[in-house]
């Protein structure tokens, strides 16, 4: 799950990792209010959205009086912000942050992630600030400073002053950093984090430390235990259908193809769409059905792949280990009773009960085309996309 | 011969009484599974399936003498329980769950480590030895005893292998499914080496999937210490870039991560790629003579 920038520098304060001043605010009125209440005559504007790039796309702007903070709040409150990570409808600005102004004098880049590698959480922090980082990590992977945090012991103080070593940061940049350092592990850890970007990180002109951007990634898995922090989701930054799918436990991907695809198991959703471009297909989408569904997640998950206009032909493709394939077929069965579904529909059972799962869409009377192996529904599918049968 | 587990591997299943462990424990002694009994505290005293019901792992492991356990409790209750296998001495542990958080695992696996435990898993389809025993909820008829060792992160993709190698008579020595997680308690490399050192293991396929490094890690340890034919598929040629994975994952691993790197690094190891799920009992043929 995706925070926000002002809910991940709320946080940032929360652990005593310095941000600038600022507040969020949904209405031109209140962005005018905050903005005289911030007693500055400089402000960094920013259009919240989940997607990065958005200083690119005219979403951040700094602005020196009053009218232009207001101007800017009309003019992208209740609008989409495109940017080079967002699709081409662009994602739908509904917060803007007022922020006080920063005089830069040098950008620095921090981040903190797990790394599957070294099984640890790793912070990395680098002198090339402010620009793509992953860039740098490809072309001058020796400015990027890494330190590996002991799940058991945690962070050692010589980890922050390395890293501020290799920052070149003078004494106190780095006594300010460790602040940062430790606040920035701490957070990381009892939020359940899966990511945090600052970018940049600066040295304002006055000598101090303070973070100027903050991205939050927070592992999904961790929500029972995060309840504070699922408050914070914004499903309108979300895409309708994947969040409907997550209502009801279904992982779903939207592609531009028009194979609609229901799998079970991320491993074989994945080979499946893979199988289908190999026999000259486009998959629609990633779905996993995962290994409880029942009738009523499968009816969903059709209802799901199916509201996407361009799935011409359906491949429901599952191998029953957990999930047994009977199950499955009630469930297809019963959504294309309901739906009154038009595209033709390739279904492969295999393993646990999967022969009583072709026995139950053989009986039916719907026009479901059934596959003995996985090398044949692809193909049937492709045929069918393409009005072959 | 085999890896891991055999018909005589003593068998305890943590979760025992839940409705999933339940079904899948019936699946597992109809199997040849030595279930020699199993753990839900509160329940100890109890009788389920026919086996004993202990409180703790200590108990269940000091009267049954279990060597291995399988944990089918909820993802917030995992961390727990894992901990408590391994500090019970059990040597092995699979954890079929899937939603464990990420922190836990990392002090999970690290403490596993010190202790030598083998830990499969978590959110796996747990490991089979065809013909003597499982623990895990892969459908069994599917399987044949035989000569080639599957290594895969994800259940299905397994599943797929291991029809392909018995539907070509050629069978399976042990299946392991190490999971999709990002910190997973055994990685390619250790099954690899155990596949290498088993003597009737003489081919295998390891199926690997997008994100992370733990293939291109794979190649270099094949490249210089399996000495059988390996066979991979790498899902998810198609998957859109960056959906799933953060910036930072991305910095970390220098670019790497996609199912082209992956494909070429194990390629260059001297690996048989196949780009078609479909192809993997036919990978198999094709670079044994079989």
């Amino acid at each position: 799950m995706n925070l926000h920038e002002y809910q991940a520098k709320q946080l940032f304060r929360d652990y005593g990792i310095a941000v600038s001043d600022g507040i969020a605010v949904s209405s031109p009125d209140g962005a005018e209010k905050i903005a005289l209440s911030l007693n500055v005559d400089k402000w960094v504007v920013k259009a919240q959205v989940h997607a990065g790039g958005r200083g690119k796309a005219g979403g951040v702007e700094v602005v020196d009086n009053i009218e232009k903070v207001r101007s800017f709040a009309e003019r992208w409150l209740g609008q989409n912000l495109v940017t080079f990570q967002t699709d081409e409808k662009g994602q739908p600005v509904n917060e803007i942050l007022i922020e006080t102004c920063t005089d830069i004098d040098k950008e620095l880049y921090l981040g903190a992630v797990i790394d599957r590698a070294s099984q640890r959480l790793v912070v990395m922090a680098s002198t090339e600030g402010g620009v793509n980082i992953e860039e740098v990590a490809e072309k001058t992977p020796e400015k990027i400073y890494k330190a590996a945090i002991d799940p058991i012991e945690g962070p050692n103080e010589n980890q922050a002053n390395d890293l501020a070593r290799s920052l070149e940061l003078d004494d106190t940049q780095s006594s300010q950093f460790r602040v940062i350092f430790d606040g920035l592990v701490k957070l990381f850890i009892e939020k359940d984090l899966s990511l945090v970007e600052v970018n940049p990180l600066v040295i304002t002109k006055s000598g101090d430390l303070i973070c100027l951007d903050a991205k939050i990634n927070v592992d999904s898995n961790a929500l029972y235990r995060q309840q504070e922090i699922e408050t914070l989701r914004d499903p309108s930054q979300e895409d309708p259908r994947e969040a409907r799918a997550a209502e009801w436990d279904l992982s779903y991907v939207a592609l531009d193809g028009n194979i609609g695809c229901m799998v079970n198991g991320a491993g074989l959703a994945m080979g499946t769409m893979d199988i289908i471009k190999l026999h000259g297909g486009e998959p629609a989408n990633f779905l996993d059905v995962g290994g409880t569904a029942d009738s009523k997640r499968v009816a969903e998950a059709f209802k799901i792949i199916l509201s996407d206009e361009s799935v011409n032909a359906v491949l429901i493709n599952i191998f029953g280990g957990i999930v047994r394939c009977d199950v499955i077929a009630d469930g297809i069965v019963e959504a294309l009773t309901e739906m009154g579904v038009s595209v033709p529909v390739v279904v492969r059972l295999e393993g646990n009960s999967a022969q009583k799962g072709l026995e139950i869409l053989d009986a039916s009377p719907l026009n479901i085309i059934s596959a003995s192996n996985l090398e044949e529904a692809a193909r049937l599918a492709v045929q069918a996309s393409k009005g072959e049968i | 011969m085999s890896i891991l587990i055999n018909k005589d591997t003593k068998v305890i299943c943590q979760g025992f009484t839940g409705g999933q462990a339940t079904q899948h424990c019936i699946q597992c002694i109809e199997y040849g599974t030595q279930l020699v009994g199993g753990v839900t505290p509160g329940k100890g005293g109890q009788t389920h399936l026919g086996l004993p019901v202990f409180n703790t792992v200590k108990e269940a492991v000091d009267q049954t003498k279990a060597t291995a356990s399988i944990i089918f409790v909820p993802a917030r209750f995992c961390k727990a329980s894992i901990l408590e296998a391994a500090e019970a001495g059990v040597s092995l542990i699979v954890c079929i769950t899937e939603g464990i958080p990420t922190i836990d695992m990392l002090e999970v696996k690290l403490i596993c480590d010190n202790l030598d435990i083998r830990l499969i898993g978590p959110n796996c389809p747990g490991i089979i030895t065809p013909g003597e025993a499982k623990m895990g909820i892969m459908p069994a008829d599917i399987h044949l005893p035989g000569k080639v060792g599957i290594i895969s992160r994800s259940g299905t993709l397994t599943y797929e292998a291991v029809k392909q190698t018995t539907d070509l008579g050629f069978g399976q020595t042990s299946c392991i499914g190490i999971g999709g997680d990002p910190i997973p308690g055994t990685s390619f490399i250790d099954v690899l080496d155990l596949f290498e050192k088993d003597n009737s293991t003489e081919a295998i396929v390891m199926v690997g999937e997008i994100g992370g490094t733990a293939e291109e890690s794979a190649a270099e340890f094949i490249k210089s210490n399996v000495t059988k034919p390996v066979v991979s598929y790498i899902a998810g040629v198609t998957a859109p870039s960056g959906k799933r994975m953060g910036h930072a994952g991305a910095i970390i691993a220098g670019g790497k991560g996609t199912a082209a790197d992956k494909f070429k690094a194990l390629e260059l190891a001297g690996v048989h790629t196949v780009k078609s799920p479909a192809d993997i009992g036919k990978g198999i043929a094709e670079i044994t003579g079989w």
